[in-house]
């Protein structure tokens, strides 16, 4: 009696099955599915998949069109998103509250900037120049950091966890302060890793300038991870996670293991955090421990509750706000006459970005809590019943 | 004489109990909850909790759960002792249960709370779900298949692709013992299925816990307020009173006990 057939054996569309049984799919009729593999794939509407692979196809062409500098800017959105995923697992789809993401993402930078670094040079270095090699490194040793983290964390909840992840930043930034030789110490830096893919050194301007070469491997890197973390929130893990969020107890009762998920959620997080660290400074090329302050972790708390709780896409929308947000206020002053661009003045437009900041995530709780995935829907829903308002 | 005594007593072992309550006794401080309660349920039986408000029966449903621990005691399930072990545990060993006030994900849509009843039954871990391609594929489609059997089998067709939140009430106590059914359970617990529902929805509740019995096969312990239903549905009946057990039997014998008509009538009655 159900809208689909089931057949437990042979589960629709599958690489496994011959040609001709394949499902056609029906314009007109997006959600006629008549197979679960159809109705679970990622994206299960034709609306989705040309819509994504436009939002794809139109951001590999960015480069070629955009300004180096706005270009960066964008690069380091789009490695914030990795971050904010990792971050929107852990408090959205977990519910889970950390303030200590930057501690994370500290680690994941700087065991990408000493694997990639000149074995002769004056900070720590082994060398390691593939890029590849050193992100996925970089995200490994962030999980075993989330591993290391998650018992202590998982015996708390609400705000306690967060008090306790608010104190990993604070021995985070000692460490990476005071071990002068991995970090170069508060105020002087070090450099960061080199992206090499391949043989080929990212940062010489060739064909393509460095901008325009980051931002694509900036961009790979994002789908594949976006990828990733759709999976695992919609696998047996995501669910679990979801369960534990919503109620603990029942979660129990279910045969959820509540101290072995939040372990998953934290190391899965971190993980994000790290590969996130990795790239996020190699733009510049240089970065100092009080990069990984309370700032940073409110930064990306900031993502998700703007970007919109328990979604990736959300999460994405939301670090690419908050990283044009500079830019944006530096734009204020032909607008808003009042607002100076230089630091002596008052209000100059770097006080009015920290308000953005502030502002952005109090209209965002009270006016739309589901965040800017959530005017999405908004703006779906109206479309899809269009004219009519219902 | 002795002849026909041995065979009662083959047949006593054969139909050998699912769950075996001994002397469970619970206290919180000096507040007794639980005191002495023992009972037995066999293989495809419905067995009723009933007993006046406060009498304990939910506590008895935690107790068995594993969600608190009795000081004194032992919970046997097929053999295995419950007490001290905890709720993830006892549930892979096949108990489900439902809650008096329903506890679902109410974020998740109803297919997701199915699937969540099946977790212990998936088997992939995180770095299959990141791949997601092959074996988490894979087991979610098989297991999908199995979740729309239990759709079907509690007529929740219309309402599978919705977050359980906005569903009405009755639909949600029905999709929470279909989270349950998912699990394949070996032992039902039902904590007030029926309670603050109307006629209607009372029938339904009644016929599902009918086609559960008869079709799936799934021994039962139902804790109820519904005198009604209780006794037209249970098998055997125990009655408790302020932690205590007042009777167990048929409810025909039950609702003879002059100790039962005292609890809830009074003792004059």
């Amino acid at each position: 009696m159900t809208a689909t057939q089931h057949e437990p054996g042979r589960t629709g569309r599958g690489s496994d099955a011959p040609a001709s049984t394949k499902p056609r799919r029906r314009w007109g009729r997006p959600t006629l599915y008549t197979s679960y593999g159809q109705e679970m794939a990622l994206l299960n509407t034709r609306a989705k998949q040309l819509g994504v692979l436009a939002i794809i196809a139109v951001a590999a062409y960015l480069p070629l069109t955009l300004e180096d500098d706005l270009l960066a800017l964008l690069g380091t959105g789009l490695v914030l998103a990795v971050g904010a995923i990792g971050l929107n697992l852990l408090i959205g789809y977990a519910g889970q509250v950390s303030l200590g993401h930057a501690f994370f993402v500290g680690v994941g930078a700087y065991t990408a900037a000493v694997l990639a670094g000149d074995p002769d040079g004056r900070y720590l270095g082994f060398g390691v120049s593939e890029a590849p090699v050193w992100i996925v490194a970089a995200g490994v040793v962030a999980a075993l950091f989330g591993v290391v983290v998650a018992p202590l964390a998982t015996r708390l909840r609400g705000l306690y966890l967060a008090v306790v992840t608010l104190g990993l930043v604070f021995i985070g930034q000692y460490f990476f302060a005071e071990w002068r030789e991995m970090s170069g110490g508060p105020g002087i830096g070090r450099e960061s890793a080199v992206p090499v893919v391949l043989g080929n050194d990212l940062t010489r301007d060739g064909a393509y300038t460095e901008e325009q070469k980051l931002f694509w491997l900036f961009l790979v890197v994002l789908v594949i991870m976006a990828l990733l973390g759709r999976n695992i929130a919609r696998s047996r893990i995501g669910r679990a996670f979801a369960a534990v969020r919503d109620r603990d107890i029942a979660a129990g009762v279910m045969g959820v293991e509540l101290g072995r998920y939040k372990l998953i959620a934290f190391t899965i997080s971190s993980f994000f955090a790290g590969v996130c660290g990795s790239l996020l400074y190699v733009g510049s090329g240089q970065f100092s421990p009080e990069q990984f302050g309370l700032l940073l972790s409110v930064q990306f708390i900031a993502m998700v509750l703007i970007g919109g709780v328990a979604t990736i896409s959300g999460s994405i929308m939301g670090a690419l706000l908050i990283a044009l947000l500079p830019r944006l206020s530096s734009e204020l002053p032909a607008f808003l006459p009042f607002v100076s661009s230089s630091p002596t003045d008052h209000p100059n437009v770097f006080e009015v970005e920290v308000g953005l900041y502030g502002a952005l995530i109090v209209a965002f709780l009270l006016f739309e809590p589901r965040g800017l995935f959530g005017i999405w829907l908004r703006i779906r829903t109206y479309w899809k019943s269009f004219p009519f308002s219902y | 004489m002795s002849a026909p005594q041995t065979v009662e007593q083959t047949e006593a072992q054969t139909v050998e109990p699912v769950l075996v309550v001994d002397d469970v006794r619970l206290t919180f401080g000096s507040v007794t909850a639980v005191d002495g309660v023992s009972f037995d349920v066999r293989p495809d039986e419905l067995f009723a909790l009933i007993g006046p408000n406060g009498a304990g029966k939910t506590s008895v449903f935690n107790i068995l759960s594993g969600v608190y621990r009795p000081q004194q005691g032992s919970v046997k399930l097929h053999g295995h002792e419950l007490v001290g072990m905890r709720p993830p545990a006892i549930a892979r060993l096949g108990m489900a249960r439902t809650f008096q006030n329903i506890e679902l994900f109410a974020n998740l849509t109803v297919l997701d709370n199915l699937m969540l009843g099946r977790h212990q039954h998936i088997g992939y871990g995180p770095l299959a779900a990141l791949a997601w391609v092959g074996k988490a594929r894979r087991e979610e489609l098989a297991h999908r298949a199995r979740v729309e059997e239990i759709v079907d089998f509690l007529e929740l067709t219309a309402w599978r692709t919705l977050p359980v939140g906005l569903l009405p009430y009755g639909v949600q106590k029905r999709v929470e013992l279909g989270r349950a059914l998912a699990m394949d359970p070996r032992l039902l617990l039902l904590d007030e299925p029926v309670a603050g529902m109307n006629q209607e929805e009372t029938e339904d509740m009644a016929r599902f816990i009918v086609d559960i019995r008869s079709e799936l096969k799934v021994p039962m312990i139902m804790v109820e307020h519904d005198m009604g239903l209780v006794m037209d549905l249970a098998d055997r009946v125990l009655v408790v009173d302020f932690g205590s057990p007042v009777a167990t039997g048929t409810p025909e014998q039950v609702q003879r006990d002059p100790e039962v008509i005292r609890a809830y009538l009074g003792a004059d009655a």
